[in-house]
């Protein structure tokens, strides 16, 4: 009894670790979130954007319209995105078994980029009741294509990971090839704006597209975290898996098409951002291992917390304007990530 | 008990096994031996329901199609030959693994009181939050029997758990499996490449042999001059020493 005792107590410390790490990582976020706020090209004082944020009464309306309709939105949108992407990433690389799986290196991204260039090259042409929404919603179908299609090729294979990863990296190549296509042909106007879509930006949130990337976390992360146990044990492999009475071929696809849908959510609404499917689910990984009750979650913590910070990089790097945030997440992304390589005491961290 | 009747398995059009039948009994280690590529795996499969061929197998009296997934690995613990794995899990993760069934976010005293008791069974809870990949191939091997023996199985099936493994750890995994077969009454079926494991520590042995069954019985009855030089193409002097069966290579037998 005695050293039950004991490897209950180090079970218990070692959960308060963790605990602690994602408490850490939350007040990163909440640190990314008042900073991301404070921050932006129209120079607003802390004390006004705090007023405008909890008396907006006694505010100018301008200062209300800069506070509640861009930076609020856009701040959120930041960490919402963020969290989809991290936890995208991490619950790809352990249903594909791959540390290389996150939505751009499997292709998602690049098809809700041709969607994208799509509605905008054809878009002016068609009367359509999507309005502005009209963009979003092909680079989602388009996104969801691709998923699907990576699911169809697998599934020819038994679903091997394998051929889910390498059919993946097949479509992202031939939906950058339609892109580029696209560009060709486009006007130098509407090439503007494919590149910018491209370039990524949370400018263009709203409280609308907010709210929608929220309830899809909100239906996601329940669902992936009520099978935490079942991704676990997948992480020895499929076959010690199903030695486990787990029926590995329905949790890969329910997963898949989870993460499909966070995945085509998240990109559909700021655009390409790629990095922190990857670097989200690294830093979970070496901060708590494996164990998916904390994984998941904290791969979700520090995506969101890398994005928040891309963000305010974004607005401090070039004073007055706001930097595409995919550029700047990949510039401050690399180097963290090389940082996190180099560090790293096992194989592949 | 086990009891294959007529078991016939293949892929696609390639047959590996065909019509098998044995039984094997409570409280006994029954080994398989035979040549690499047998099909030696493949009926450990079919056993664990991993696999579905042809015929018919029962588990405790009852047949393998009757059972729902998560009542046979209940009742079936099925240690692959692949104790490498990557996963950045803990030794008690992965024992705790073995209650899937009854696990929720939040690991109870129990869950944990459970864990405990078979880490010390083993003489393994030194290294209960060690990483496993930083293990040896023998404390992996432990910890996967750990594993295996969380979930309280009727049936042990283990795809040649020795393989890999220094003499000692050959030695200390088998006589730990002899004991677990004999106290806890487990049906043990196991494969084997060191025939003289086999003899040593299997009640029965079964040989397979062009996909079926070549021969059966106690390890001297089974483990003859002919066997091996029928089945392994060798030819073998045979020592009994001291009660152990010793087998002395002395060429290769080509026809």
């Amino acid at each position: 009894m005695i050293k039950t005792n004991t490897l209950a107590k180090d079970y218990q410390e070692r959960s308060r670790k963790r605990l602690t790490k994602l408490t850490v990582g939350l007040l990163i976020c909440s640190v990314g979130l008042i900073a991301d706020i404070l921050i932006g090209p129209s120079w607003l004082t802390i004390q006004e954007t705090f007023t405008a944020l909890f008396k907006p009464e006694e505010v100018e309306t301008a200062v209300r319209v800069i506070v509640w309709t861009f930076r609020f939105p856009a701040t959120l949108m930041a960490l919402g995105v963020g969290a989809a992407l991290g936890i995208a990433g991490a619950v790809m690389q352990t249903i594909l078994d791959n540390p290389l799986a996150s939505p751009y290196t499997l292709g998602i991204s690049a098809g809700a980029g041709f969607g994208a260039a799509l509605a905008i090259v054809f878009g002016s042409m068609v009367t359509t009741a999507f309005g502005p929404y009209l963009v979003p919603t092909c680079a989602f179908l388009f996104a969801m294509l691709t998923s699907f299609v990576i699911y169809l090729l697998g599934k020819l294979k038994g679903l091997s990971p394998a051929t889910m990863v390498l059919s993946g990296i097949g479509l992202s190549f031939l939906f950058q090839a339609l892109q580029s296509l696209l560009q060709y042909i486009s006007t130098p106007e509407v090439l503007q704006n494919i590149v910018f879509w491209l370039f990524g930006s949370l400018t263009k949130s709203n409280w609308f597209t907010v709210t929608l990337i929220y309830i899809v976390l909100l239906v996601v992360i329940p669902a992936i975290m009520a099978d935490s146990w079942r991704l676990t044990a997948l992480k020895l492999g499929d076959e010690k898996a199903r030695g486990l009475g787990i029926n590995v071929e329905r949790l890969r696809v329910k997963m898949f098409i989870l993460v499909s849908i966070l995945t085509s959510a998240a990109v559909a609404f700021v655009g390409i951002i790629g990095f922190i499917g990857l670097v989200g689910p690294h830093v979970a990984r070496m901060l708590v291992g494996e164990d998916q009750r904390f994984f998941v979650p904290l791969s979700a913590v520090f995506g969101a917390a890398l994005l928040s910070f891309a963000s305010i990089g974004s607005k401090v790097v070039s004073p007055g304007a706001i930097l595409p945030i995919g550029i700047v997440t990949a510039l401050i992304g690399v180097p963290f990530y090389f940082s996190l390589i180099l560090r790293g005491k096992r194989g592949w961290l | 008990m086990i009891d294959i009747i007529g078991l016939s398995f293949g892929y696609k059009e390639q047959m590996v096994l065909n019509d098998i039948s044995f039984e094997a009994k409570p409280g006994e280690i029954t080994a398989i031996i035979g040549a690499n590529g047998i099909g030696k795996s493949t009926l450990l499969k079919n056993v664990c329901g991993l696999l579905e061929g042809d015929g018919t197998i029962k588990i405790c009296g009852k047949p393998l199609r009757e059972y729902r997934p998560s009542e046979l690995s209940s009742q079936v613990s099925y240690l692959s030959q692949d104790t490498v794995s990557h996963a950045l899990l803990t030794v008690f993760e992965i024992v705790l693994l073995g209650r899937i069934e009854r696990l929720s976010q939040r690991i109870s005293d129990e869950d944990i009181q459970a864990v405990d008791a078979v880490l010390h069974r083993l003489g393994i809870e030194s290294f209960a939050f060690r990483y496993i990949g930083e293990l040896s191939g023998g404390q992996r091997q432990l910890v996967f029997i750990a594993q295996a023996l969380i979930r309280n199985p009727q049936v042990l099936v283990m795809d040649e758990p020795t393989s890999n493994l220094d003499l000692n750890y050959q030695f200390q995994i088998m006589e730990l499996i002899k004991k677990l077969t004999v106290t806890e009454g487990l049906t043990t079926l196991i494969t084997l490449h060191q025939l003289e494991l086999a003899a040593r520590f299997a009640e029965k042995i079964i040989v397979l042999d062009g996909g079926r069954v070549y021969g059966s019985g106690t390890p001297s009855e089974v483990l003859t001059r002919a066997m091996l030089r029928e089945v392994y193409r060798m030819d073998v002097e045979i020592v009994n020493s001291a009660g152990a069966i010793h087998i002395v290579p002395i060429c290769r037998h080509v026809s």
